[in-house]
């Protein structure tokens, strides 16, 4: 957890933080306040414990996120058996790593190959596996991806740098139930020799999302 | 209901920007919605269905117009507001005066920080047990209702009235539909439709490419 001064402080009075942004030369913005007074009402209220706060915050900033994944990919590389397990069934393989809980209640993993490039997003809302990636990036919760992931998902891999043949079939997975999709990602040539640490190391958020081919280390033979 | 949340083939957007090094939070006020909107979830007042269709209730021009955590802000006042837990009144108070008065609740079971791993690990909000026969096999093929309805559901407009193929079989969960519409848990089999892409965009779509919607029995009928 970034223990800023806002952080530190949070749980003072309201007059104590206006006076700390006056310091910092930031007058607080609307939802800023807003939500400091919802905070604060909420904890006088007993609705919230404010060391749970905390705790939930650590959790998302610190210790859940994309390297549970990146294990998980790794792993499916370099264990034929354990590959086999995750793509038959998500939820039971990345549970022997202990990567369960919310947003994550059933896991269905989808393989990259040369003929079939998977990508995922959620239309609705932003349903995303935070046990396996964490907390969304902003960019997956925007309108842009979210608008045009089912209508042009061609044109936005396009953009982001991943050309896909015309020969390779896109399959784009909208998340609008509590199932949640992870992409297993192709495993990039030159990487004959890694280990399993230093494969994950390779692994990207946005390779598991499925808008990102993961790139051969600097240097490997291609 | 035909909120700006269902954004799925809309234009005009513009390109999608990925952040490098894109920080967890951008500001300190997001650490703390998410955690007040988690925590407040722990309550057990409302389920998540009901959690996403207070958030589709932010007017359109709003929606639009705000980040993800303003979105959660939205819902989670309007449910605290809705449940008479913190009135938008006594927000307003408190936002304009760090005293002011609160009307006390009580009776809550409240998440305490040494339960916090336990809740994480253990949530399970929509997975049924019941032992509910599907309607569907994989294989089959089926078309999506046609359905515009005022409350909340997860059949996105781009959706409703197409001919897909059931490709999954996810087994029997909560039919968001009703459970986020206070109008109970109905499970029922959840399937993963596959939709060709030009069933969906018409011909200017690339033939073979398709899109996969998870869907409830009661969005199907047999095609």
């Amino acid at each position: 957890m970034s223990h800023d001064h806002e952080h530190d402080h949070h749980h003072h009075h309201h007059h104590d933080d206006v006076q700390e942004h006056r310091e910092h030369g930031a007058p607080l913005t609307e939802v800023e306040l807003r939500v400091r007074a919802l905070e604060s009402l909420l904890v006088d209220k007993g609705l919230v414990e404010p060391a749970a706060l905390d705790q939930l915050i650590d959790t998302y900033e610190t210790k859940v996120g994309p390297r549970n994944g990146a294990r998980i990919v790794a792993r499916a590389w370099v264990d034929p058996a354990f590959r086999q397990r995750l793509l038959e069934d998500g939820t039971a393989a990345v549970a022997e790593h202990g990567f369960v809980g919310r947003q994550s209640e059933k896991l269905v993993v989808v393989e990259n190959t040369p003929a079939v490039h998977n990508m995922v997003v959620c239309t609705l809302c932003s349903c995303y596996p935070w046990a396996v990636l964490g907390l969304p990036p902003v960019w997956y919760k925007s309108a842009p991806y979210r608008s045009r992931a089912v209508i042009d998902p061609r044109g936005v891999l396009g953009e982001l740098g991943v050309g896909v043949p015309s020969d390779t079939e896109v399959r784009v997975w909208d998340s609008t139930a509590e199932i949640r999709y992870l992409v297993l990602p192709e495993r990039p040539a030159g990487t004959e020799g890694m280990s399993e640490e230093q494969l994950a190391a390779l692994v990207t958020r946005d390779a598991m999302i499925g808008v990102a081919k993961v790139q051969p280390p600097a240097g490997a033979a291609r | 209901m035909n909120g700006a949340h269902d954004l799925g083939g809309m234009h005009g957007f513009g390109p999608v920007e990925i952040e490098r090094d894109a920080p967890v939070f951008h500001h300190e006020w997001e650490r703390r919605a998410f955690a007040i909107t988690l925590a407040t979830g722990f309550l057990g007042k409302w389920n998540i269905d009901q959690g996403r269709f207070a958030r589709e209730q932010m007017p359109p021009a709003e929606y639009l117009a705000t980040t993800y955590y303003e979105h959660w802000l939205f819902g989670l006042q309007k449910l605290l507001d809705d449940l008479k837990l913190v009135s938008h009144a006594e927000l307003a108070a408190r936002t304009k005066d760090p005293a002011s008065p609160v009307a006390p609740v009580t009776g809550f079971r409240v998440l305490a920080a040494r339960d916090v791993e336990t809740a994480l690990r253990k949530s399970r909000t929509s997975k049924a047990d019941e032992d509910v026969a599907p309607r569907y096999k994989v294989g089959d093929r089926v078309v999506t209702k046609n359905i515009h309805p005022l409350g909340h559901t997860r059949l996105p407009r781009y959706a409703r009235g197409k001919r897909g193929v059931v490709t999954l079989d996810h087994g029997v969960w909560v039919f968001p539909d009703t459970s986020g519409n206070g109008l109970g848990r109905k499970p029922q089999h959840c399937y993963a439709v596959r939709f060709e892409a030009r069933e969906l965009w018409g011909d200017a779509a690339t033939l073979g490419d398709a899109v996969y919607v998870d869907l409830w029995d009661d969005h199907l009928e047999p095609a």
